[in-house]
């Protein structure tokens, strides 16, 4: 089989991630806590500290334009996490990948359920942020149901994207040049803090090609009780992040793996 | 599954060997790592590899199990084409790897619950076996455990535990004993014996060579990526070497051995020490008789002797 072959996918994935959510239900508070209070504090501390000295952004207080900045970046934030640092010690400090592959699973199925993990992860962090904002009046249109979708949609992106840094990466250290290099970058280039509008041209067409800004051009509106424009465009960007990330994540496990 | 009583498997093996190897070659870049090894496992040998470090023995484990790709050759594991089929085939093996890998987040019994997931087992069956498992690593009341609480011994036994969750009719073990102690070792010699006499089939990497005369049916000497003797402990020893040693060490020891070289078939010097390979010692010994400054040590010729023989005394590094 070559390494460039498309990935195989099958249900095998499934005791995979239900070892992943045995581990995690051990530590479910501590998780769940860690995953809200630090963007929880973003966004109330900007929001009504900064929010403050502002008169609106975008038509509406701050702290509700920063409701759906916070909530795709906490996702986004949740599934990096996950595939780089847990990923990374499952897969080579404790050696649990080469544990599962001498068991009748593949590679491939092992990917698969990390993907499907972090994305559960990242799922439960947008949910989380998401619930808070409800309860504090800062979103009540129904149409705000729809950004659950959107948090999959990101959590599988940016969990593709993790698993493919986390195949090239000798140590641990060299998540931060992701971090500084990717993430943070992209906090400010695509529309969690402020509008991509206040961007000058040039980074403004940058940050279109980011998949965060995808994220927060549907979460946005769709927070505000608005239908966002291009739907499908973002739905197909942010897809096409997932699809690729996990193929080329794929093939360069098997280029590390399985040699 | 019969852990503990004798024969779970005199049905159901396969008709063939368990595992075939015909003219397997890998390559890492350059670096020619297995150069066309061919061997064969009939059902319940226990089959040991032994090489120096770096002679191709894990990395022809993990060809077996289909883990990497050869460059040419042909791998059938309990009848399947590893090429095509690794996963298939994987199903009735269990593995021990040279590196404890359990799941240090997991208590000693979720760790087997885990495990055996991976083999597609439910729930249910697998929990009813799991007594007879952690009776067979003596690991019995400690189900609840935690992993970081386990002695390296237990460790070890319960990885493999672990891999006879499914009751499996091969079972591949890398190193099994390195870096325990000799009672943790005899236990684990022990457990492989069961194993064996309940018509399992072992395939075992070593570099102790009292492990490999005391458990292994037949065996393979390894060096450089192919197979340089094959037979068993005893066969090898008869083919390849003296059947007596006589060791001395010490100052005149290395005079000595000058002196008495035409009596001995063969003479080895490592260091301080000198090796007189011989199928007859007496004369050797009558000429030690007369006092002597030096040490020395008469005893029979073992796989050791061979090892060094056919591999050499240098390190591999």
């Amino acid at each position: 089989m070559s390494n460039y072959a498309l990935p195989v996918l099958s249900l095998r994935f499934l005791p995979v991630w239900r070892r992943n959510f045995l581990v995690w239900r051990k530590l479910a508070i501590p998780s769940v806590l860690g995953n809200l209070a630090d963007p929880m504090i973003y966004m109330l501390g900007l929001g009504y500290g900064l929010g403050s000295l502002l008169p609106s952004v975008a038509g509406v207080s701050y702290v509700a334009f920063l409701a759906a900045g916070t909530v795709c970046f906490s996702t986004t934030n949740s599934a990096t996490f996950e595939t780089l640092y847990s990923g990374f010690s499952r897969m080579h400090v404790q050696r649990t990948w080469d544990a599962i592959m001498n068991a009748p699973v593949a590679l491939d199925d092992v990917v698969l359920a990390e993907l499907l993990w972090a994305t559960a992860k990242a799922f439960l962090s947008g949910l989380a942020i998401l619930v808070v904002v409800w309860a504090m009046g800062l979103s009540h249109s129904p149409l705000s149901l729809w950004a659950l979708a959107v948090v999959v949609l990101v959590g599988l992106c940016f969990s593709s994207l993790g698993l493919v840094i986390t195949a090239l990466a000798p140590s641990y250290d060299f998540f931060m040049y992701y971090f500084t290099l990717v993430i943070t970058p992209m906090s400010m280039l695509c529309g969690v803090f402020f509008p991509i509008g206040q961007l000058p041209p040039g980074l403004h067409e940058l940050a279109l090609v980011l998949p965060l800004s995808h994220a927060t051009l549907l979460a946005r509106p769709l927070l505000l009780g608005q239908v966002p424009e291009d739907i499908l465009l973002h739905i197909v960007v942010l897809l096409a992040y997932a699809v690729a990330g996990f193929y080329a994540a794929v093939v360069l496990l098997r280029r590390r793996l399985l040699k | 599954m019969a852990l503990n009583g004798a024969a779970a498997h005199p049905a159901g093996r396969p008709a063939g060997p368990v595992l075939e190897m015909s003219d397997v070659h890998k390559a890492y870049g350059e670096r020619e790592v297995v150069r066309g090894v061919s061997f064969s496992i009939a059902p319940g040998e226990c089959y040991g590899l032994l090489g120096p470090n770096g002679a191709g023995k894990t990395t022809s484990l993990r060809l077996a199990l289909g883990l990497t790709e050869p460059a040419s050759g042909r791998i059938r594991l309990l009848g399947h084409d590893v090429l095509t089929d690794a996963r298939r085939a994987r199903r009735g093996v269990g593995v021990v790897p040279q590196m404890d890998n359990l799941d240090p987040d997991f208590t000693v019994s979720e760790n087997l619950l885990v495990y055996g997931r991976y083999f597609g087992e439910s729930d249910a069956a697998i929990a009813g076996r799991i007594p007879q498992l952690l009776d067979f690593a003596g690991l019995a009341g400690r189900g609840n455990t935690r992993i970081q609480e386990l002695s390296g011994g237990m460790k070890r036994r319960l990885t493999m535990a672990r891999a006879l969750v499914n009751d499996p009719q091969v079972i591949f073990m890398d190193e099994p004993t390195t870096g325990l102690d000799p009672q943790a070792r005899h236990l684990i010699w022990e457990r492989l014996k069961t194993l064996v006499a309940q018509g399992r089939t072992l395939l075992l990497t070593t570099h102790f060579m009292d492990e490999a005369e005391r458990l292994c049916t037949r065996l393979a000497i390894m060096d450089e990526g192919r197979i340089i003797a094959e037979g068993s402990p005893r066969e090898l020893i008869a083919r390849h070497i003296e059947p007596d040693v006589i060791e001395a060490f010490g100052d005149g020891a290395a005079d000595w051995a000058r002196a008495v070289a035409s009596r001995a078939s063969r003479v080895e010097v490592a260091g301080e020490t000198v090796f007189c390979y011989t199928a007859d010692a007496r004369p050797l010994l009558a000429d030690l008789d007369q006092s002597r400054d030096f040490r020395y040590l008469h005893r029979p010729a073992n796989l050791e002797d061979v090892f060094l023989k056919l591999t050499g005394r240098d390190l591999r590094d």
